[in-house]
């Protein structure tokens, strides 16, 4: 069974169809379509139950690649795994990468991913120059920023409903080595996290910081947690090879290796882990992408799953709601493992339907307990609507159509950018 | 170990065979590819001539022939000895289809029309070959069978029998080659996620991606061995299978 990377919803399609060549005419059917690349995205944006999944996997060919300027022409099934393997050897780099680079090209324009660095570069769909997006009536539209805006403000984070994504042509941006300068730093609460952040951001190209959502800082509240930003390098260390770890979880364990007891234990070895005041060389695999070097680190949730709670808040609003969203957390005594929090940049994404906009992002992970998880949501949800925010689509199996539409109001715009015979379960779900 | 600096693949749209052009590719190899579908082809060219840093496209060449035109097979080898300067130090055969064994049970023309465009054109293709490579005394030829060639099995046979008869075929090829330093490569996949299984029920730990075969067929014909399963493992599930005595076997549902 086909499903995204938490597991839920676990549905059936009525077919799979893999698309080998450009060109290839999509299957005419009485039921909608979807691409599907690699199944990254969490719940049902890339599921389309009762209808056809299109696998896009095998569209991964390069097709044009300037040396000179850095800019790069690929089918859209290419992952950014391999585009970084061609691009940093030769001096270049993907301008914008989600958390994991086992997405597709496609995948990342019609979620408009943001990385670490969105407050220096943007989103993803700031950096595509063209793309070719083939119609179910059978056109193949060459869609560019100038030449055709309301398309491209469709299909950037257009979630795939604007069509097939075939082609998409990127503008890569110069590096020098694989390797990143990078440093850390512990914080004692959500005040002092702010701090850090506004100091560093105007340094520091990419910034993250990771939280403790369980155990309190000293001054009580929940909020304490590590800092950490980087730069490419523009030298390599002395010894500098590198080779990632290859780990994997080998298979499903019954239950959800996630429970409270875990939880406070890695969260307290997290937050006591060694950090780097001073700037030091790392790999930019391990610093970009540290979950990657876990295979199939989803199994550790177990067969039933886990939910991600992504959402963006206004500056506003931001730093009180951050404050009552993790208190929520705390309060409830399901507390996240991995808890992240990243300031944007003050642009908002290309897209129509672009998550990442002025403001700051937390992106918590839970595992699937039913009556629990959803109680607890609901507060969150309540947080972040109040404070005029947005959930991230991308990581969403349960937002409501009124939340959808609160945090997204160019929707019924976007709506006439739909093929008419492209669909999923997220956008059925959030526009019934 | 054999240089692999220019080489020829045949039946190259083959998810096996991409994958282990584009591995040569990135490492700086020249190619001629030869496919049936120029429409296929044509991407593939143009995708390893970015891998390979060849934008004008004088180190990857290619040419659309139908393979199981025995005919066809002395041009297209000329062909291929023209786009590399008579200089070829490998030579992949990795085309092929996986018949319907059901349609074959009730049909000799499907039969044989499976095991030819497995078995005979690939042996007519190493038997127009392989005065070539034993006149120049060096290179590799390496050919994709399969382990449904190690033993018969009702479900699959009569691809198992062309492929045998192709892996018997190496094995005499590799004893006369051998004294003129010439390797010849018999690869055996398992199960691989290709377009070719679309249809099958794919979970489960055997199943391998087509770029894992794919450097172990670089690394096989680099070393010039002779038998190579991929992955390694079916080396022992194979041999298991082998030693099952046949009034056994006959008996099971395999």
């Amino acid at each position: 069974m086909t499903t995204s990377w938490n597991r839920i919803p676990r549905v059936a399609h009525a077919a799979e169809v893999t698309l080998n060549r450009r060109g290839q005419p999509l299957p005419g059917a009485s039921h909608p379509l979807l691409a599907y690349g690699l199944g990254r995205s969490y719940g049902d944006v890339c599921l389309n139950p009762g209808g056809s999944l299109l696998h896009t996997r095998d569209l991964d060919r390069f097709i044009a690649f300037d040396p000179d300027t850095g800019r790069i022409t690929a089918e859209a099934g290419l992952t950014l795994d391999d585009l970084l393997r061609f691009a940093v050897p030769r001096g270049w780099f993907v301008p914008v990468v989600p958390g994991t680079r086992f997405v597709t090209l496609g995948g990342a324009v019609a979620n408009d991913v943001h990385g670490k660095n969105h407050h220096h570069a943007g989103s993803f769909g700031e950096h595509v120059r063209a793309m070719t997006l083939r119609r179910s009536a059978g056109e193949c539209l060459e869609v560019t920023p100038d030449d055709t805006p309301d398309w491209f403000a469709a299909t950037v984070g257009g979630l795939g409903l604007t069509g097939l994504i075939e082609t998409v042509t990127l503008q890569l941006v110069p590096v020098r080595t694989p390797w990143m300068r990078a440093w850390s730093q512990r914080f004692d609460s959500l005040d002092e996290f702010w701090e850090l952040d506004a100091r560093a951001e105007r340094e520091w190209p990419y910034t993250v910081a990771w939280i403790d959502c369980l155990n309190p800082g000293p001054r009580g509240e929940v909020g304490r947690g590590i800092y950490s930003g980087a730069r490419h390098a523009t030298t390599a260390p002395a010894r500098s090879q590198y080779r990632e770890p290859r780990r994997a979880i080998p298979l499903d364990p019954p239950v959800s290796l996630v429970n409270r007891v875990t939880l406070r234990l890695f969260n307290q070895l997290y937050y006591r882990q060694s950090v780097h005041p001073t700037a030091r060389a790392v790999h930019h695999l391990p610093w970009l992408f540290p979950l990657d070097a876990i295979r199939h680190w989803n199994r550790i949730y177990g067969y039933k799953g886990f939910y991600q709670y992504q959402c963006v808040l206004p500056p506003h609003a931001q730093k009180d709601g951050m404050q009552a969203l993790l208190d929520a957390v705390a309060a409830s005594g399901q507390g996240s493992f991995l808890a992240v929090l990243k300031r944007f940049g003050d642009r908002a994404g290309p897209g129509m339907l672009s998550f990442p906009r002025p403001g700051a992002t937390l992106a918590l992970d839970f595992p699937e307990r039913g009556n629990e998880t959803e109680h607890l949501f609901r507060r969150l949800d309540h947080i972040v609507q109040e404070a005029g925010g947005a959930l991230y689509p991308a990581k969403d199996a349960r937002m409501s159509p009124d939340l959808f539409r609160s945090g997204f109001p160019r929707w019924e715009e976007f709506a006439s950018f739909v093929d008419p015979e492209f669909s999923s379960g997220f956008w059925r779900r959030v526009t019934k | 170990m054999n240089r692999l600096q220019s080489v020829v693949i045949l039946g190259a749209t083959s998810a096996i065979a991409t994958a282990v052009a584009r591995e040569l590719a990135e490492h700086g190899a020249r190619l001629f590819l030869v496919a049936r579908d120029g429409e296929r082809l044509e991407p593939l060219l143009q995708d390893l001539r970015v891998r390979g840093d060849d934008a004008s496209g004088t180190r990857i060449l290619g040419t659309t022939a139908d393979l199981a035109d025995i005919d066809a097979h002395a041009d297209v080898w000329a062909q291929a000895r023209e786009a590399l300067s008579d200089n070829i130090d490998a030579v992949l055969l990795a085309w092929g289809t996986l018949p319907d064994q059901e349609a074959c049970n009730t049909s000799v023309a499907t039969t044989l029309e499976a095991i030819h465009v497995n078995g005979t054109s690939a042996i007519a293709f190493l038997a127009c070959i392989a005065p070539d490579f034993e006149q120049r005394g060096r290179g590799v030829i390496a050919a994709i069978g399969s382990v449904a060639g190690d033993r018969g099995r009702q479900s699959n046979y009569v691809y198992g029998t062309a492929k045998g008869m192709l892996a018997t075929y190496l094995q005499g090829l590799r004893n006369r080659l051998f004294f003129s330093g010439v390797d010849v490569v018999t690869i055996k996949p398992g199960f691989v996620r290709t377009p070719m299984t679309e249809g099958f029920n794919r979970a489960g730990a055997l199943w391998a991606e087509p770029d894992t075969v794919a450097r172990g067929i670089v690394k096989a014909m680099r070393r010039g061995r002779d038998v190579a399963y991929l992955p390694w493992i079916w080396w022992g599930i194979m041999t298991v299978i082998r030693l099952i005595p046949e009034y056994l076997f006959k008996r099971l549902k395999l």
